[in-house]
């Protein structure tokens, strides 16, 4: 037992969270972290189905299964503009830490709330802002730059729309600074009393970390976008070569915030699978500390090694001989986290309920994502796969095998907690078996391709990459299919799963301590820590 | 639950154990947040550095048309309301609320001050054309997309009007600065710095005023006083980041040449 304290109260309250003020209007102004957490569920899952759309919509054109091409070069940029936006600032970004960081972080820590409360409720709404705003482009003024914005083409070609788009990424990472700010006063002030900083859950120091590189990131793609904003309406010329600017400092100035973001996206998946690896081993974790202190060390290096996205950007070969090491230097914190979860399941009482397998399915391809990232960090090597699809194939290993496996698990691992009540655990296998496989088979062609040269973000490409892509395109139809059983499943549990006990999973921290689901303010008794977070014995 | 609390009863939220600890995890807030204020305006440091090595001339005459009067007069107000700034919340702190409020009232005058006399710059600049890019073109074809080069500016069409120039208060010693300017490729650049900075900065002026403004009324209202002063000494804070950037943009914009 990590906590001694008295009063765990079994079977269900009459009182908790869920039913603490009802109505609509209660859900709207509330102040509690944990339903906040379930308002941004219901916004990213929503706002995932519209991403994952347009994915499935690039993905219908490039099989190039009729004669006729299912989408025009325009629309089909614009597809992959929004695919792009959509997931990577208003899912993965905000999914894991907005989400199950808001629900988990302060009954991990036995506190009663965050912080800043309202500050919280603010930042959703913040989110929703730049969300609706960013959306308003579909509309008004369609953006097909990419989510990266490159200059000059956004700055000098293309629609007003970009306006829109940035001023709502803007936004939304406001939002993002906001959250994190919150997570960092929480975990250094509002900890029970016995929790240490060595006894608070690895997922805690995952989404501390993460929280400090949304601090000192954000602001530079804040300032980026307002850039993007100034030269679009006033012609400020800062990357603008017509003026003397140089589109290569937006490159630097972008990556800067976008490849620390990687980490905002994986770092928090890194703390759901040491949650689920401890508590589906029934073992103790192994090398704690280690694990800890890593993700310290991947916030750390992720601001070192921007440069790698610009290998061919023209760089000085000396700046890219350097970026190259330090990204590879990425890999060693890396490997040690997943090592010590290897040695944590050794000799483990393994069980395969639904969050494990979203768990090794994530050890599996966040692997294949990080040793293809290796590919790319070397100099020579880039040369020849930069910007085709082993690029692509690369990062949707990590972002999609990686955060979304880790996100799935942890829906599937705190759903008990969030609604005291059961999920399907067949269908949680069924919905990971076609998540993973099909998962596999969308994307590890693309790796092929990529090797045989097929450039990416292209609308068209040339005969003999036709099979492969097809083949990738009934892969994305199974993932398709795979999250739509888990949404089923999900929406199932919420009204007919079973009824949850406060513990289903016999984890050790800190939320399984309380009932299921908990009363308003976490504890009915404020915890007491006396152990770490995992002694399993 | 929440906390609108008067200075003689206060209590502080459920989740804190007790005022202290509530004070001492705002403050962190705060600084947090004011560590991403430094950040953000760092990107456009960043920027500046690097185009001041590379185009030291342009950015040289582009700070000489710069009023240097007008930038150290605006220096002088903002430090002047830092100082009425910290003296309201010692005077909060101390339950002097009358005082208090006349510091908070003085800074919001002081932030108004620095944008009035920021209008005046910011309109001459207009008038002579000494602005970003795009509106620095006579030609509005140019500025969608035409070949700059090819293009006159502002400034040039000002210059050949002796009218012109008398009518905008334009005096022989500016003739030669702006003649300066021009004269060299690319000053654009300079202004698209001045005007993102100071914009910026100026944003963040108005935005400090709303929230003095707001503390202003807290403070008639006794809602905050010697027990409870968070959000004055956070949105003191905030005030003196907002100083402070400026104590850099001024040399950085109007004198180093």
């Amino acid at each position: 037992m990590s906590s001694a304290h008295t009063k765990t109260e079994h079977g269900h309250t009459d009182h908790n969270y869920l039913n603490h003020g009802s109505g609509i209007w209660s859900w709207m102004t509330t102040l509690d972290h944990k339903r906040i957490g379930l308002m941004y569920f219901a916004t990213v899952a929503t706002l995932f189905l519209i991403g994952g759309f347009f994915a499935l919509g690039i993905r219908l054109h490039l099989a190039k299964f009729g004669a006729e091409p299912l989408l025009s070069p325009d629309t089909y940029n614009k597809f992959m503009t929004f695919h792009g936006a959509i997931m990577v600032f208003m899912v993965i970004i905000p999914g894991i830490p907005a989400f199950l960081g808001n629900f988990v972080l302060p009954i991990q820590l036995g506190a009663k709330d965050v912080a800043f409360p309202r500050l919280n409720l603010a930042s959703y709404y913040i989110f929703i802002a730049g969300a609706a705003l960013a959306a308003s482009s579909m509309i008004f003024n369609q953006v097909d730059t990419g989510w990266t914005f490159y200059t000059p083409y956004s700055t000098a070609k293309t629609s007003n729309g970009v306006i829109l788009l940035v001023m709502g990424a803007f936004t939304m990472g406001f939002s993002s600074i906001l959250t994190g700010l919150n997570f960092i006063v929480t975990t250094h002030k509002l900890r029970a009393p016995g929790m240490t900083m060595d006894r608070i859950p690895l997922m805690i120091w995952a989404l501390y970390s993460t929280s400090i590189i949304q601090i000192l990131a954000t602001p530079i793609l804040a300032i980026t976008l307002l850039l993007i904003g100034a030269e679009k309406t006033l012609g400020v010329g800062i990357f603008d070569p017509d003026l003397g600017g140089d589109p290569v400092l937006f490159q630097h100035f972008f990556w800067f915030y976008s490849h620390p973001a990687v980490y905002i996206m994986i770092l928090p998946a890194m703390g759901v699978i040491s949650e689920l690896i401890t508590a589906f081993s029934k073992k103790t974790i192994f090398g704690y500390r280690a694990i800890a202190y890593s993700s310290v060390a991947i916030a750390a290096v992720s601001f070192l090694v921007w440069g790698h996205h610009m290998f061919v950007s023209g760089q000085s070969t000396l700046a890219g001989i350097i970026f190259s090491i330090i990204t590879m230097f990425v890999g060693v914190p890396t490997a040690i986290k997943l090592f010590n979860w290897i040695s944590t399941m050794y000799r483990g009482t393994v069980t395969f309920e639904a969050p494990m397998l979203f768990a090794l399915g994530f050890m599996f391809l966040f692997t294949i994502g990080g040793l293809t990232g290796v590919f790319l960090a070397s100099t020579g090597m880039d040369v020849h796969f930069h910007d085709t699809y082993f690029v692509v194939a690369h990062f949707h290993y990590v972002m999609v095998g990686g955060t979304l496996m880790a996100l799935m698990g942890g829906i599937y691992y705190w759903f008990p907690k969030m609604f005291g009540r059961m999920t399907s655990d067949l269908g949680g296998r069924i919905s990971w078996v076609l998540i993973f496989t099909g998962f596999n088979v969308t994307f590890f062609p693309q790796f092929v391709l990529g090797a045989m040269g097929m450039p990416r973000r292209y609308f068209d490409y040339l005969p003999e990459y036709t099979n492969l892509n097809q083949i990738s395109t009934v892969g994305s139809w199974l993932i398709g299919l795979g999250f739509l059983v888990g949404l089923i499943t999900i929406i199932h549990g919420i009204f007919k799963g079973e009824k949850a006990s406060d513990n289903p999973w016999g984890a050790k921290t800190l939320e399984w301590q309380t009932s299921s689901p908990p009363p308003h303010e976490n504890f009915t008794t404020t915890p007491t820590v006396t152990a770490g977070p995992y002694d399993f014995r | 639950m929440t906390s609108v609390s008067s200075s003689s009863e206060f209590h502080h939220q459920h989740h804190f154990k007790s005022a202290e600890h509530q004070y001492a995890s705002s403050k962190q807030g705060i600084w947090l947040f004011l560590c991403t204020e430094i950040l953000m305006f760092g990107g456009l440091f960043v920027g500046y550095l690097i185009y001041h090595s590379l185009y030291p001339t342009v950015f040289k005459n582009g700070s000489e048309t710069l009023d240097w009067k007008m930038g150290a007069v605006n220096t002088v107000v903002l430090l002047v309301s830092s100082f009425t700034m910290a003296a309201a919340i010692n005077y909060v702190q101390r339950g002097l609320h009358k005082i208090a409020a006349i510091m908070l009232a003085l800074t919001i005058a002081c932030a108004a001050a620095f944008m009035v006399i920021k209008y005046f710059e910011y309109s001459h600049k207009f008038h002579v054309g000494t602005v970003p890019g795009k509106f620095s073109l006579v030609d509005p074809s140019c500025a969608a997309g035409g070949k700059r080069a090819t293009c006159e500016s502002k400034i040039a069409a000002l210059l050949k009007n002796p009218a012109e120039l008398e009518k905008n208060h334009v005096s022989a010693e500016e003739v030669s600065r702006l003649k300066a300017v021009i004269s060299q490729p690319k000053w654009e650049m300079f202004y698209g710095f001045y005007f993102v900075m100071t914009g910026l900065h100026g944003i963040h002026v108005v935005a400090g005023a709303l929230m003095i403004f707001w503390i202003f009324i807290k403070t008639l209202r006794r809602k905050v006083g010697p027990e409870y002063y968070t959000p004055v000494e956070g949105v003191g804070l905030f005030w003196h980041v907002v100083d402070l950037v400026w104590i850099y943009l001024f040399p950085l914009l109007y004198l180093v040449g």
